[in-house]
């Protein structure tokens, strides 16, 4: 049956990455819409969001149980059913999510309420803003589906009316999200202390040190690849990776992905980061929350794991990119339009699926830090390294690329 | 206790924490009032009795013999040791004869229990440091374990299989060797456990170094079993206060050597346990294989059992030296009865060890000492 892990993710982001190039491609053009407008990146945003992250998110709470179990010689939930339909208890993400709804809103007696009920939207809002930077496609030049555009075409029918597969095209993008992630930490914070428990308090303020550490980490790490691509908007770091697997971030900069993918787990929260969870000794700063405010945390925690391989995928793993293909596939004229779309989306959440389950691998291997040890690894371990690897790549690129000076 | 808690002044830089009575790594209802500033514990004061249901009182109550099924609640985790001391105490308080039999049967079950014992409290610790898997890997040999135990007494926790002159029954047909073919599938997970867990740079980091307690200290704070053995002393009861048949057995007393820090701390007292197994592994090939020159009787009911004068019984249980004293006054029950633990005796220990160390070192400290909250209390 193992096969069938494989076949069911792929089949639907074959379906998914379908669906989006005939929206983008035929249906809003086709309505009179235009691709540069709001609404289109209103409906990129629901697309990716509703379509994309939060059933991933939804799947990941089954999926990383149902893993464990695999890992540790279990079973796992695998009894949720529709009738007579049990899909390997797939549906007990839904059973989940009905139970988390209608289990009691219990609000500490002494609790800040403002301050209480602010905590699991600080924690998800910022994680959903964020996938407003994240390319899932090159992108569709509309009315051209059926097409063999090659790659000069396309670039310059994304510049003027296409539609790229990205709901925001910054200048900033990277910037962006680290500007957006860091507002998380309130999330985590408020929630330990408006809770009004001394373990919830604990776990907040390891939460917000722990942030607040790895974010430096985080940034200087990716300021390689930076350096390395001469960009900081995500289209075109992974536009910059598309020739061959040599120009992926992993090959490129090893030293900052290590570091990149250590500190993004980190701000996760999750095992051999979660101190500020650490349910065998403070429980964690959502200690007091139930029903479905806990589950806004519980689901914010998946969508950064899904946010993080988005990310690493963008910038180290090529993104949507499937080395070789071009706008027009792998030779000249080979491909129309639609096909190359849908292959890219399929590239990219194939990508974002194995280092999700890469890290849900991590999340069930590996003990759990002590808060002092964590913060010696932020600062005096990742933190030197890191930027040794700005230096190191500054040095690099200078010497490579005479017009860098 | 109260003392303590109406004594606390706010000086405005310290914050008193109530770990427990439930909370998820005591390990059982056990209370820690704990004094930090931030995460660093400034002091973690044991507050035990949260479980204590008068079991010695009970003694007093019952019977020699109907007082068996109660010591199985004195240790849940490791019920046959506790079975063991006491029928022991009263063997030799009414000056009982045991079968030889009987004797390799307690052996044998003494020894599956304690890797069943040791299986809890190292797939407990691995859990307490936020490792899930090894957890879940090591429960599973229990599982065969409480199978084997099911199969001899019919109970898979709480065992009441030993008796005042023996054990309650013979082993079944057939079971010598599904024990015998479970040791081959056990022994080789000792080592699969030794590398998925003991070896892992992040386990030894929180736990080398980690409340290191010296001989000395181990010694005047009453430590036993594979606590003290950790800190480096070579005391065994079953080797140096000889009893049943384990003088017949030839096996090694595993004790620290400080192979990832000073000796005694924690990652050692962790250690031990793991080299426990497999001189578990080898007293049991060796009971199983003497068991059958036997005679077949294995139990002699003493027939009045009325005794007179004290006696005292010491076992190494999972825990270490359980020692049993009991008081007969002629009559059918015991006049007084006393089960000295050794988890009592770990407890004092963390108040002591506890200043300077931070909240989640406590959680490892309690784990790494293998505390189990009834043993406390009785």
């Amino acid at each position: 049956m193992g096969w069938l892990a494989i076949l069911i993710p792929l089949v639907v982001f074959v379906v998914l990455g379908f669906v989006a190039t005939l929206l983008f491609g035929w249906l809003i053009p086709a309505l009179g819409g235009d691709l540069h407008s709001w609404y289109a990146a209103l409906l990129k945003a629901a697309f990716i969001l509703l379509g994309f992250v939060m059933p991933l998110a939804g799947v990941l709470t089954w999926m990383e149980r149902r893993q464990s179990a695999m890992m540790q010689d279990r079973l796992g939930p695998n009894r949720a059913n529709v009738g007579p339909v049990r899909a390997f208890g797939l549906m007990h993400f839904v059973a989940d999510a009905l139970k988390m709804l209608f289990k009691e809103d219990f609000v500490p007696a002494n609790a800040n309420k403002l301050l209480f009920a602010l905590g699991p939207v600080m924690a998800i809002a910022p994680v959903l803003i964020t996938f407003a930077v994240v390319p899932w496609g090159s992108g569709v030049c509309a009315g051209h589906l059926t097409d063999r555009l090659t790659d000069g075409q396309l670039a310059q029918c994304l510049d003027t009316g296409g539609g790229r597969f990205q709901v925001v095209h910054l200048e900033i993008g990277l910037l962006f999200y680290f500007a957006i992630a860091s507002l998380a930490v309130y999330g985590a914070t408020l929630a330990g202390w408006a809770s009004y428990n001394k373990w919830s308090l604990l776990g907040g303020l390891r939460a917000s040190s722990q942030m607040m550490s790895y974010e430096v980490t985080m940034g200087l790490a990716i300021l390689g690849a930076f350096l390395v691509y001469g960009s900081l908007e995500p289209a075109t770091i992974v536009q910059a990776q598309g020739d061959s697997i040599l120009h992926w971030g992993v090959v490129t900069q090893p030293l900052g992905f290590v570091l990149f993918f250590t500190a993004a787990i980190a701000e996760t929260k999750r095992t051999p980061f979660d101190i500020p969870e650490g349910e065998s000794e403070v429980i964690g700063y959502f200690v007091e929350y139930s029903g479905m405010r806990f589950g806004m945390f519980y689901l914010a925690e998946f969508m950064e794991v899904i946010f993080t391989s988005a990310i690493v995928a963008t910038v180290f793993f090529g993104g949507w990119q499937i080395p070789g293909l071009h706008a027009d596939g792998f030779v000249a004229g080979q491909m129309p339009h639609w096909l190359v779309c849908t292959l890219q989306f399929v590239a990219w959440a194939v990508k974002v699926f194995v280092l999700c389950w890469f890290q849900l691998m991590i999340r069930w291997t590996m003990p759990r830090f002590r808060p002092d040890q964590l913060m010696r690894l932020g600062w005096k371990q990742l933190l030197p390294a890191s930027l040794a690897n700005i230096l190191i790549t500054a040095g690099v690129v200078l010497a490579l690329m005479p017009g860098a000076k | 206790m109260s003392e303590l808690i109406f004594a606390y002044q706010d000086s405005g830089e310290e914050m008193t924490l109530n770990m427990g009575p439930q909370h998820p790594s005591t390990h059982g209802v056990i209370r820690f009032i704990i004094k930090t500033d931030g995460e660093i514990m400034h002091e973690a004061v044991p507050d035990v009795g949260y479980l204590h249901r008068a079991i010695e009182g009970i003694a007093e109550k019952c019977s020699y013999e109907g007082f068996m099924p109660y010591t199985d609640r004195v240790d849940y985790v490791c019920a046959m040791t506790a079975n063991h001391a006491w029928a022991a105490a009263v063997e030799k308080l009414a000056d009982a004869k045991v079968p030889e039999r009987g004797e390799y049967l307690r052996v044998i079950s003494d020894e599956l229990n304690r890797i069943s014992s040791h299986t809890v409290a190292l797939g407990a610790m691995a859990m307490d440091i936020g490792a899930t898997t090894p957890f879940m890997y090591i429960l599973r040999e229990r599982e065969y374990v409480n199978d084997l135990l099911e199969m001899l007494c019919g109970a898979r926790l709480t065992y009441n299989y030993h008796r005042v002159g023996g054990v309650g029954w013979d082993m079944p047909t057939g079971w010598r060797d599904k024990v015998l073919s479970w040791l081959d599938h056990f022994e080789p997970i000792i080592d699969e456990f030794d590398r998925l867990i003991c070896r892992n740079e992040l386990f030894i980091k929180r736990l080398a170094n980690l409340a290191a307690v010296p001989a000395a200290e181990a010694i005047s704070f009453g430590l036993v079993g594979p606590n003290l053995r950790a800190s480096g002393v070579d005391f065994d009861c079953r080797r140096d206060v000889p009893y049943s048949v384990y003088p017949k057995l030839q096996f090694n007393v595993p004790v620290g050597r400080g192979e990832m820090g000073a000796v005694g701390d924690s990652w050692d007292r962790y250690y031990v346990r793991l080299e426990e197994w497999k001189e578990s592994v080898k007293i049991l090939r060796q009971a199983l294989d003497q068991i059958q020159a036997t005679e077949p009787d294995f139990y002699t009911r003493p027939k009045k059992l009325k005794p007179k004068g004290d006696a005292m019984a010491r076992v190494e249980s999972a825990r270490g030296d359980m020692s049993v004293y009991v008081v007969g006054e002629g009559t059918t029950n015991p006049y007084r009865a006393h089960f000295r633990t050794g988890s009592f005796n770990a407890m004092k220990l963390i108040q002591a060890k506890s200043r300077g160390l931070m909240v989640a070192d406590l959680v490892a400290l309690i784990a790494s000492l293998d505390i189990v909250a009834p043993e406390i209390d009785r």
